[in-house]
């Protein structure tokens, strides 16, 4: 018997309609976990760099985690991978709510789809009944509103479903993933589903999820249970509300949007508007949110109720969930004061399936272009005057690519260099092609510098981890905080808090030291890396301050779930070996050193020299080469062997090793369309 | 004998659907605590307790599974909320021979709640840490004919099971049962 997994995964011909039930080798299991470790090991093995996102040979993997459908609480993520259209290289984004659950009660880890539908479908799974059906009906039809009417023709009220709005049938690059509360948004990913014909995935599942240990594992969950009510009880003193506690950030339940409004940029990434949050403005954001949020909602087997039920009929929107930062991201990117015009927008977009973070900003970048003369009146003919209306008017054009719509779907990046004219110099706030949150700092911080720069999630708001971003002011604080910090995974990572100063010899940017920073970044990194495999939320683990889960009990709910001998040594070697293979997938797509860096503008203060040794030593931390990647030596260390003879016989790696080889691709080749 | 009073515990569960989130906590613990051997596995479906979940219609409703009936409602009424209509048996506790709620995926056999026999708390109020379950217990007196003795009980669960599947059925599947053992 497997534990925890149930060892078969799908694997869905879409070309020809044919539907497998494949079993695991229980090798991959041991090997890389499960979910975005295993996702890796079949995209190196089956897509290689010749392979276009939009072709029918890239795949497009739903994961669960290795521990998603056990008790564990909040273990509840879908990993979604494919190849983005928007980068280039591997995207891949994890999705809270009910999927991943129901998809190992229906008895797989994963559904594999290949090829491309001849007409649209949705692909329907009950236990072992699997089927590709009609989606016909489907298309152009908003994300909730599919996910209802799929129910509806099952006659299944408990199906879960994930589905594609109008944005990913038309291929837009930032397209989603949408299901219910939660989405894959980053990447493109829903365009890849779109490309491939695939309107949505509905599972129901009626089977068992076998624990190898269960009264140990049962134990192991109370404890996780009573230390979130630990936490609930006792916030993390001298941070921003929104930091304080756990889970996603608490946009939903907390009013009090002081810190993101007066320290993120607004509009195209360009302003900060230090005196925004006024009496006024509290007042009436809290009022709007009061209104709008009908009731605050959790994912699969979670308290933390991160999301909410968005209901607002004055709006003229329907009903919709929403979590976390998306509230904010069109107001700010549209410079609006105005918070209903933020919900208001963010159902529209979710119905049509986009991206909450990259689309206003796309959408700013076009007004900012506007603005400039660089975009005229020719090609935004009829663009309204009001900034707000701006918005809803590009949201129409991008969603059906539409005159300008069509050079936007692609994100700022590529439309920059289409529209030209002095354009790039516009595109302020991509990292590898991919649009970021829009943050706007003075001071270089080492160890974002490289999260930021080297993370394979290119996505700055995912990879934060549970080091503060910011040491505390006294050294009394920062004694009292390493006191109780039991997710620490060793004594070094708090000495290294302790001794860091807000100013002074130990203070940004020489404090922390390049080699501290790796370490700092490797331990926050692995976090993010065993999350992504498991299938924990980032909101319980990786991402917040004191945390319920951490480097030193995963282990054990690993072993007690699966029945595998796992140590912390033993996760820390797995989820190094995942980041490389992700690393090696990239570089044979062509990602290369000069790739790495964060937006120009992210910090004001930039130390070039300083960023070179924090690069070198970070390469060299991992075993890669000065170009980033890994070196044939690191490779078999991590048994990853066939890996390393592939990118030397692509010429990517050099016989003498350390040695960078051939000059990559100076930019990946436009993509090509084929439709 | 029928006047004599005796003293019962009535255990009960508040419900309070306004802190429900629908994260069903309480499905997941319910069935890994009724797996054999316990929390060896885990599968909501086998739940004795369920979340009825509209979250656009703002339904949140935990029902807990109740008596078996042995046979469907003659009549049935419809509930309107929100828009939706819905079917008497939505929200019905019973488990009964016209659908599928509260009964084993693989057997049909029908599921109670049992309070968590032998525990001090249910389990799902404890793992419902939104508060949406509370545990009371009060004691109660009752006429000694209404205390249903284990064995009762299960005759009358077997005699409804029976009337629907057929003695014979439920011998062979208790026969079938006890070799998956
Ligand atoms: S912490 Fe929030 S986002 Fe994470 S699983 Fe729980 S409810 Fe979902
Ligand atoms: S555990 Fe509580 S909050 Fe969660 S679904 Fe059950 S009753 Fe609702
Ligand atoms: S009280 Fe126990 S048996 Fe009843 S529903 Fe709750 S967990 Fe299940």
């Amino acid at each position: 018997m497997r534990y925890a997994e149930t060892g078969f995964n799908l694997e869905i011909d879409l070309t020809r309609g044919n539907i497998e039930k494949v079993a695991t080798d229980p090798k991959d299991t041991a090997m890389h976990l499960g979910g975005l470790g295993t996702n890796a090991k079949i995209l190196w093995d089956r897509v290689p760099p010749e392979v276009d996102p939009f072709s029918p040979e890239n795949l497009l993997i739903f994961s669960t985690g290795l521990l998603c459908g056990t008790p564990a609480t909040g273990c509840n993520r879908t990993i979604v991978a494919t190849i983005s259209p928007q980068t280039q290289l591997l995207a891949y984004s994890m999705m809270g709510g009910f999927l991943a659950p129901e998809l190992k009660y229906a008895g797989y880890d994963k559904v594999i789809f290949r090829g491309k539908s001849p007409g649209l479908v949705y692909l329907w799974i009950h236990d072992d009944k699997v089927e590709i059906r009609d989606a016909a009906h489907l298309q152009g039809m908003g994300t909730l509103e599919t996910a209802e009417r799929i129910r509806e023709e099952l006659g299944e009220p408990k199906a879960q479903v994930a589905a594609i709005g109008l944005a990913g049938e038309k291929r837009v690059y930032y397209a989603s993933i949408e299901h219910g509360r939660s989405s894959a948004s980053r990447g493109g990913i829903g365009a890849v589903m779109g490309d491939k014909g695939l309107k949505a995935i509905a599972v129901r599942g009626t089977k068992d999820v076998n624990i190898a240990s269960p009264e140990r594992y049962f134990e192991l969950c109370n404890e996780v249970l009573k230390y979130i009510q630990h936490r609930a009880e006792n916030p993390i003193k001298g941070v921003p509300p929104i930091l304080a506690g756990i889970g996603s950030p608490q946009e939903m339940a907390i009013h009090d949007e002081k810190w993101h409004t007066t320290s993120f940029a607004w509009g195209n990434a360009r302003h900060r508007r230090k005196d925004f949050w006024t009496k006024e403005i509290a007042r009436q954001w809290r009022e709007t949110q009061e209104k709008a949020v009908e009731r605050l909602i959790s994912c699969y087997n979670c308290p933390m109720k991160c999301g909410a039920i968005i209901s607002y009929p004055a709006l003229g929107v329907s009903k919709y969930m929403m979590k976390c930062y998306s509230k904010l991201t069109y107001v700010m990117g549209a410079m609006a004061d105005d918070l209903e015009f933020g919900f208001k927008i963010a159902g529209l977009a979710q119905e049509y399936g986009v991206d909450g973070y990259t689309a206003p900003q796309v959408m700013a970048f076009a007004v900012e272009l506007y603005e400039a003369g660089i975009l005229t009146d020719k090609e935004l003919p009829g663009f309204p005057a009001d900034n707000q209306e701006r918005f809803f008017w590009l949201l129409e054009k991008i969603v059906r690519r539409e005159g300008i719509g069509e050079v936007l779907a692609k994100g700022t990046y590529w439309a920059a260099r289409e529209i030209g004219n002095g354009a790039e110099a516009y595109d302020r706030n991509t990292i590898k092609k991919h649009e970021q949150i829009p943050i706007k700092l003075g001071m270089l911080n080492p160890v974002y510098f490289l999260m930021y720069s080297t993370g394979a999630k290119i996505n700055i708001t995912q990879i934060e981890g549970q080091m503060p971003q910011v040491p505390f002011a006294t050294r009394e604080e920062r004694e009292e905080f390493v006191k109780d910090w039991i997710q620490a995974p060793n004594e070094k990572i708090k000495e290294f808090f302790v001794n860091w100063e807000l100013r002074g010899e130990n203070s940004f940017p020489y404090y922390p030291t390049p080699e501290m920073t790796c370490e700092i970044v490797e331990w926050q990194e692995t976090m993010h890396y065993i999350d992504d495999a498991v299938g924990l939320c980032a909101g319980l683990s990786s991402f917040p301050i004191k945390p319920p889960y951490h480097i030193h009990n995963i282990p054990q709910f690993i072993a007690a779930a699966t029945g595998m001998e796992m140590d912390e040594d033993k996760l820390w070697e797995i989820t190094r070996r995942n980041r490389t293979l992700i690393r090696a997938i990239n570089a044979r797509r062509g990602l290369r050193r000069k790739d790495e860096k964060p937006p120009q503008d992210h910090w004001k203060k930039r130390f070039p020299e300083l960023e070179a040794k924090l690069l070198d030593s970070y390469y060299r931390f991992k075993g890669w080469n000065e170009e980033g990647i890994p070196t044939r030596e690191t490779l078999a260390k991590l048994g990853l062997d066939y890996v390393g003879a592939d990118l030397m016989e692509r010429g990517i790696l050099a016989d003498g090793e350390d040695a960078a080889s051939a000059e990559a691709p100076a930019e990946a080749p436009a993509q090509k369309e084929t439709n | 004998m029928t006047d004599e009073k005796k003293k019962k515990i009535i255990k009960t569960i508040r419900i309070d659907v306004d802190k429900c989130n629908g994260c069903r906590a309480c499905e997941v613990i319910c069935s890994a605590f009724h797996a054999e051997p316990k929390y060896s596995s885990n599968n909501p479906a086998r739940s004795r307790i369920r979340v009825i979940h509209e979250p656009l219609r703002d339904i949140y409703i935990p029902v807990y599974a109740g008596e078996y009936t042995v046979a469907e409602c003659a009549g049935r009424d419809k509930y309107t909320i929100d828009g939706k209509e819905y079917d008497e048996c939505a929200f019905c506790r019973a488990s009964c021979p016209s659908r599928v709620e509260f009964k084993e995926p693989d057997s049909g056999l029908p599921l109670k709640c049992d309070m968590c026999e032998g525990e001090e708390e249910p389990l799902c109020v404890r793992w419902c840490l939104a508060d949406a379950l509370i545990y009371e217990e009060r004691e109660e007196e009752v006429a000694e004919e209404d205390v249903l003795t284990e064995q009762e009980d299960l005759e009358l669960g077997l005699e409804s099971l029976a009337k629907k599947y057929g003695l014979k059925q439920i011998i062979d599947t208790v026969a079938r049962m006890s070799k998956e053992d």
